[in-house]
């Protein structure tokens, strides 16, 4: 009895070390968070270009994560992206007039959007639209583009 | 030695086996074959790849007798004692088990029939993790429930008759080969059985193990109102205990009698067998070319 | 002389053929004897213990040490690029997706696959398995199935620690050593590690292989030519079988999970 008695503890050992590892995957080493989708509120914003932002890109506000892009989907009406972001719950404080630019992280980083807080004392609520919004810088047209100005200079 | 005729109630299990209400449900009529033969063989063939082992044998094994069946090794002896226990199926014949014919039972119909027949085993095949006693206890606690108590008598009383109360806590591998097998045999009698089945039991065992085996064997067949098949190539112990004796070889029984018929039979097989002779119709020379041919053609290397 | 050859051919195509037929044919008995482990739970313990208790220092430690390089070489290569920020996700990714699962299949498969084939190999060449199926037991639902579940239990979780140690290996080297930002370190790892696409991917991988190594190295004993010499062929079979397996069944994997 001795003998199987250890056995039980000894497994019992491995499987709260085995779900350990696992909830340490979970939570420090993925993004899982349990308040992901519950808390929160959506908000939406229309750009002529998002380049390559994803779902599940962050959305930042003075370079601090305070939440993630929900949805990018396009609008065939107008030709525009239409990007749902969730704000984390406890951020209820931005202005209607804030500006959305898409932002690269470094030269060759992941794309994220950037909040930029405007001077208006009204907030977004869920489900505002946010109206002032800049695309993504494209590095070819930014290229196409210089290349064009001094053409037209020495020209 | 008139060991046929056993009262048939010495065989009733000791109220052991919790299922035996499976043996009054069985298809069989308690009476209608309440023969003399418990095993019935009727024109048995089987063959291994291109070899044919058994070639249309019958064979009958009496309720209650030793029965033996002897015969070169390679000759098929164990193969028998798996075609009986439907490990092994035949090639064609029917074997006959108490009345049930072994090789249509379903799987649950063998599984039944299987708790009344024990087996040993030549290797003992006993479970290497467990002690003696839960050896013992093995087949007890996968089929009955009984109270830790009774369970605990029961295996004290069967290690009582091999001999081995004392060595209940050893584990397989500290038993000498003869006491393995005494394990064996303690395990293989656990739930009463009807039939006890030897697979060479006496192979290897010293001059002293083999003499407890022997006297064992006997003691258990008519003590307990068993019926044994015992497979061997020991010519000696096996005739000193059998009441019945088969000589098998090459797929044939060549003969069937008690000890002294045999030990009296003039033809030139059972000679050889019996009596260990070193030439006869098995030759001492595997099947070759003759010698001086062999040089002759075949002399390069 | 031709003909001879194709017929050989064929033999060993007909052979292969009846041994896989064998094999699914035993796993679907082993799957079947469900019920025993859930009426006797202890074979059930005492296998997880077997498989996973027992391999669990050499999943450890081997974790611990591919972190580690895993952070020494992917520093290399990102800091030419400007990325070492982004170790944490090297390291991170590699192991919850690939070497976490991969790598602990085929330490388990060396550890326990082996050790599960010869006991089982054994068991045949001593008559144990006759000697069960005498007694009226099925040694299928008796001895294998409980080591099968054992074993399909055991791998996710071994897999798990592995990654896990694996990445406070690589953590040990990137910001213990190398220097690289600790805050960035973690904060990469969570952005960018998800959990649903890597996390459980990487699980699901891992319960498969699972089922891979313990199913080849119990055929394999099961299978095995009852005699020293069989056992020790089939236990070096078992080993390789599900080396070469286990990594054929992680390329379609991946390309199904990460392929689009």
């Amino acid at each position: 009895m001795g003998k199987q008695h250890r056995i039980e503890v000894m497994v019992g050992t491995f499987m709260v070390l085995g779900f350990l590892a696992l909830f340490f995957l979970a939570m420090r080493v993925s993004n899982l968070s349990l308040d992901t989708d519950a808390d929160g509120y959506r908000l939406s914003a229309r750009f002529a270009n998002v380049g390559s932002l994803k779902v599940r890109s962050p959305v930042t506000m003075a370079g601090v994560r305070i939440g993630r892009v929900e949805e990018v989907r396009f609008d065939k009406a107008t030709y525009e992206a239409v990007v749902i972001v969730r704000i984390d719950a406890g951020i209820d404080t931005i202005p209607e007039d804030t500006f959305a630019n898409v932002f690269t992280s470094g030269l060759l980083g992941e794309q994220y959007l950037g909040l930029e807080p405007g001077g208006s004392q009204d907030y977004l609520r869920d489900g505002d639209e946010i109206a002032n919004t800049q695309s993504a810088l494209v590095l070819e047209q930014m290229i196409g583009q210089f290349l064009f100005k001094k053409a037209g200079e020495s020209g | 030695m008139d060991y046929g005729n056993t009262d048939p109630l010495s065989r009733q299990p000791l109220a052991v086996d919790a299922r035996s209400a499976d043996r009054a449900c069985m298809r069989e009529q308690p009476f209608a074959t309440a023969s003399d033969v418990l095993v019935s063989i009727r024109g048995l063939s089987f063959r291994r790849g291109d070899r044919l082992i058994f070639d249309n044998i019958d064979l009958d094994i009496r309720r209650g007798s030793v029965t033996a069946v002897m015969g070169p090794s390679g000759s098929g002896k164990t193969t028998l004692l798996k075609l009986i226990t439907g490990q092994l199926h035949p090639d064609a014949g029917r074997i006959e088990v108490d009345g049930e014919d072994v090789h249509r039972l379903d799987k649950a119909g063998l599984y039944r029939l299987r708790r009344r027949m024990g087996m040993l085993f030549q290797s003992g095949a006993l479970l290497t993790d467990l002690t003696v006693f839960e050896n013992v206890a093995y087949p007890l606690r996968e089929h009955t429930d009984l109270s830790p108590s009774l369970l605990r008598k029961l295996v004290l009383l069967k290690l009582e008759a091999v001999g081995l109360r004392g060595a209940r806590d050893l584990l397989p591998n500290e038993l000498s080969g003869g006491m393995a097998r005494r394990v064996a045999l303690a395990r293989a009698i656990a739930l009463d059985p009807l039939m006890l089945l030897y697979d060479e039991p006496f192979t290897g065992q010293d001059p002293i193990a083999m003499g407890m085996l022997v006297a064992l064997i006997r003691q258990l067949n008519d003590a307990a109102g068993l019926t044994s098949i015992l497979v061997s190539h020991d010519v000696r112990e096996t005739a000193s205990i059998a009441d019945d004796l088969y000589v098998i070889a090459e797929g044939q029984i060549i003969a069937h009698g008690t000890p002294a018929e045999l030990a009296a039979d003039p033809s030139a097989w059972v000679r050889q067998f019996m009596d260990g002779l070193p030439d006869g119709p098995m030759h001492f020379h595997y099947p070759a070319p003759s010698l001086e041919e062999d040089f002759r053609t075949r002399g390069t290397v | 002389m031709r003909f001879e050859s194709l017929a050989r051919l064929g033999r060993v195509g007909l052979g292969a053929l009846e041994r896989l037929g064998r094999g699914h044919l035993l796993l679907v008995g082993i799957v079947l004897g469900v019920g025993e482990i859930l009426r006797r739970p202890g074979l059930l313990w005492a296998q997880i213990f077997n498989i996973g208790v027992l391999s669990l220092l050499i999943v450890g430690v081997s974790g611990l040490f591919v972190g580690m390089v895993l952070g020494l070489q992917g520093y290399y290569v990102l800091a030419q690029f400007g990325a070492e920020q982004s170790l944490g996700v090297m390291v991170a990714t590699s192991l919850v997706r690939e070497l976490g699962p991969v790598v602990t299949a085929l330490l388990v498969a060396g550890r326990a696959g082996s050790a599960l084939t010869a006991e089982i190999g054994l068991m045949k060449a001593t008559e144990q398995l006759s000697g069960l199926e005498m007694m009226a037991v099925d040694p299928i639902r008796r001895i294998l199935t409980p080591r099968f579940f054992g074993g399909v239990l055991a791998m996710p979780l071994l897999a798990a620690i592995f990654s896990a140690v694996g990445v406070i290996g690589g953590y040990f080297v990137g910001v213990g050593l190398l220097g690289v930002d600790d805050g960035a370190f973690w904060s990469q790892m969570q952005s960018k590690v998800d959990f649903e696409e890597d996390v459980v991917n990487g699980m699901i991988k891992s319960l498969v292989f699972g089922v891979v190594v313990t199913w080849i190295a119990l055929f394999q004993g099961y299978d095995s030519v009852p005699t020293a010499e069989g056992v020790s062929r089939a236990t070096t079979r078992s080993v390789v079988h599900a080396a070469l397996v286990v990594l054929g069944v992680d390329f379609v994997l991946t390309a199904l999970m990460f392929g689009d």
